[in-house]
């Protein structure tokens, strides 16, 4: 019997690879005719690329897939190994994404106000943009912070603040995504310390810290402490969540803003990845089980463009990282999920005619849900110049409903799979992310990998031939270098006043009176006892805050202990 | 034969947005000159002392993130102050709202370089705008 299956067996291999042959020959007769066409009418153009510059075949079919390609191995079914079609089982059917739309502007006052205009809007989880004095952890009235309070992200000092940020908010009934990374650990203890005063426990609360400090290294630079203390204090976040505050998402390792720094769709995808499994090792390295952090790492990916290219990343992401988490020998089946979030690609975004943004958000939206995105922030048209507008918020958020709700491309799981042209691409991503994966290796893994500037040099390589596509006219920008018009681009202003910075100010001063000045002492003491020692940060941080001490006065005593990281100047 | 136009390119306060900077960085290169970029997160102080250390003839400022009204007439005022404003020429790219550019015209920052900006555009600017002779 077994026998005779494996004939079978063979028997059918032996007609696949003729089928194969068949398909190279005629496929190489069908390219000699199409030369021979070209050469009375030449193609369109003289090289057809995605957005990456990767170049694009004439036509892709199964001699386009290596031969060992098998739809079990390399596909599978939603929510089963390698997980390229999703996740979970019943993705969109179930289930759909997340709406979240990130916001934060002014003081707490404001952003408190917009958190509840969207929650209104239907928007279904919380996303904050921090001002970027809290980002690199100065308080508000440091001479750094000087013309940037309030800006570009709400300005939060001390737990005062947060207080005030999620007033009204019950924080067991939303979830919350925090843009912050280098004081990560701290934000979140204001997080936990809040819930505490609306009498919520940690173990109720979820949402998600940024907390990817190898990407701001990489490109988006708001780094404050050199590479290894601040894998350091990640690790230690990641050990006191999997104990006290189960529900919480400790690390969005961000393609984002890789992306938004110049890279290629293939080094967002590597640099990310690559990033991911650093962090895996620093907790494995810990005495941490794969099963015990691994389900509560999340990604959070760009959404470009090239439609195609974006949801080959997606398919690809998920392989490639089930596959080396495969290596832990994970009992948890979520340990070798890759869930992740969305964002369309500011980058994109011109100036120029700023209406057509809407159906370039449109087109990555599209790509980010026919990827199997688990959640998505869309831009508003009106970014590429200011902090968005209600209007164009709201035209954003409603990009996403009709998507879900009247295209009809959530109604069967993985629509795109098994057309070659996505299968292979997506196989190609693979390769190209390996072929990375090793040559970060060969530079001493990606501290190493940092520290020389490899990730920083290949981005601005990419960004820079990306413009000189652009200027060169190899590649079209509609509105910016072809069908442009004589039209005044109106840049508004930013409308945050002076008057946030001064009431900001104000209440950081008030607050430092009204608190225990000895309660905070002792409590930065303690951190920075913990910081030089090998003690949990976290429950420092969490005491220190709930004592109204500020981000800043805790960054200090960070900086002081482990340094500052100095940057590139390379270009 | 004349020597290279020497250029200081600088980020001004915590702003981290160097994607752009970058760019112009290697293109003003490639246009011959000589670059010399600061790196991130530098104060008044420290650009306008590098721009002295380097003897540069052209000094541009980067500034994505709202700042540029509290930062740019601190370095303005830095220059006059180390006698370096009549010789050096200075100019910004990043996100500048309308409203700010009579204001920046008036303390002497006349070349202004927005979004989707051509780096020759950038390049030919500097050349025919020098405060010094070369």
């Amino acid at each position: 019997m077994t026998s005779e299956l494996n004939k079978k067996k063979e028997h059918s291999v032996d007609a696949r690879s003729l089928e194969k042959d068949q398909m190279k020959q005629k496929r190489k007769e069908w390219e000699i005719e199409y030369k021979k066409l070209i050469e009375k009418h030449p193609e369109r153009l003289q090289k057809f690329m995605t957005t990456s510059s990767t170049t694009i075949n004439r036509i892709y079919d199964k001699t386009d897939l290596p031969s060992d390609w098998n739809y079990f191995s390399d596909l599978g079914y939603p929510g089963g190994f390698p997980f390229t079609r999703g996740v979970q089982p019943t993705m969109y059917r179930g289930r759909l994404w997340t709406m979240r739309q990130f916001a934060g502007f002014g003081g707490a006052e404001e952003t408190n106000e917009r958190f509840k205009f969207l929650l209104k809007s239907g928007m279904t989880g919380l996303s904050v943009a921090f001002h970027l004095p809290t980002i690199y952890g100065r308080e508000s009235d440091h001479l750094m912070s000087l013309g940037e309070v309030g800006k570009l992200g709400v300005a939060i000092d001390t737990l005062k603040d947060m207080e005030i940020l999620f007033n009204g908010i019950p924080l067991d009934k939303v979830t919350t995504s925090m843009t912050i990374n280098a004081p990560a650990g701290i934000l979140l203890a204001m997080y936990i310390a809040v819930a505490e005063k609306q009498g919520i426990r940690p173990d109720q609360i979820g949402g998600t810290i940024q907390n990817d400090i190898l990407k701001e290294f990489i490109a988006q630079k708001s780094y404050i402490f050199p590479p290894k203390p601040s894998m350091r204090i990640i690790t230690d976040i990641i050990k006191y969540c999997s104990e006290f505050v189960p529900r919480w998402n400790t690390i969005s390792i961000s393609g984002y803003h890789i992306r938004e720094a110049g890279s290629t769709a293939v080094q967002e995808l590597a640099f990310t990845l690559v990033d991911g499994l650093e962090y895996v090792k620093w907790a494995i390295n810990a005495g941490m089980d794969i099963d015990d952090f691994a389900p509560r790492l999340s990604f959070f990916f760009n959404s470009h463009n090239d439609f195609f290219e974006e949801v080959a990343k997606y398919r690809a992401a998920r392989r490639i990282w089930a596959r080396h988490i495969q290596q832990y020998n994970p009992k948890n089946q979520r340990s070798l999920w890759l869930r992740f979030h969305t964002q369309t690609a500011g980058c994109s975004l011109t100036a120029q005619q700023p209406n057509n943004n809407i159906v370039r958000t449109t087109i990555q939206a599209l790509a980010a849900i026919l990827g199997g995105t688990q959640s998505l922030h869309t831009n508003s048209l009106d970014e590429a110049l200011a902090l968005p507008s209600e209007e164009a918020v709201e035209i954003a958020l409603r990009t996403q409903q009709i998507i879900a709700h009247e295209s009809g491309v959530t109604n069967t799981i993985d629509p795109l799979a098994g057309s070659y042209f996505i299968e292979s691409l997506t196989n190609d991503m693979e390769e190209k992310t390996e072929e990375y994966f090793e040559k970060i290796e060969k530079l001493g893994g990606v501290i190493p990998a940092i520290e020389k500037g490899f990730f920083q040099q290949e981005i601005a390589n990419a960004a820079y031939q990306y413009q000189k596509e652009i200027e060169q006219k190899q590649r079209l920008i509609i509105g910016v270098n072809e069908y442009n018009k004589n039209e005044k681009i109106e840049v508004p202003l930013l409308s945050i006043g002076e008057d946030i910075a001064e009431r900001q100010i104000a209440r950081l001063h008030q607050t430092k009176q009204e608190r225990n000045k000895k309660t905070v002492e002792a409590a930065l003491e303690k951190i920075r006892l913990a910081a030089s020692g090998t003690d949990n940060l976290m429950p420092h941080f969490l005491e220190a805050v709930k004592a109204y001490a500020s981000v800043g006065e805790i960054c200090d005593v960070l900086r002081e202990v482990f340094g500052e990281w100095k940057g590139d100047q390379l270009f | 034969m004349t020597r290279k136009i020497r250029i200081l390119l600088a980020k001004p306060g915590l702003d981290g947005h160097d994607r752009g900077v970058k760019v112009v960085a290697r293109a003003l290169r490639d246009a011959g000159m000589e670059v010399i970029y600061t790196g991130l997160h530098k104060s008044s102080e420290q650009i306008v002392e590098a721009a002295l250390q380097e003897d540069v003839d052209v000094i541009g400022l980067s500034s994505l993130s709202g700042a540029h009204m509290a930062l740019f007439p601190r370095i303005m005022e830095l220059l006059e102050k180390n006698k370096m404003i009549d010789d050096t020429l200075v100019i910004a790219g990043g996100i500048i709202p309308d409203i700010d550019i009579p204001e920046l015209k008036k303390i002497g920052i006349t070349g202004l370089f927005g979004p989707g900006t051509d780096t020759d555009e950038i390049a030919d600017y500097i050349n025919s705008n020098l405060k010094r002779p070369l």
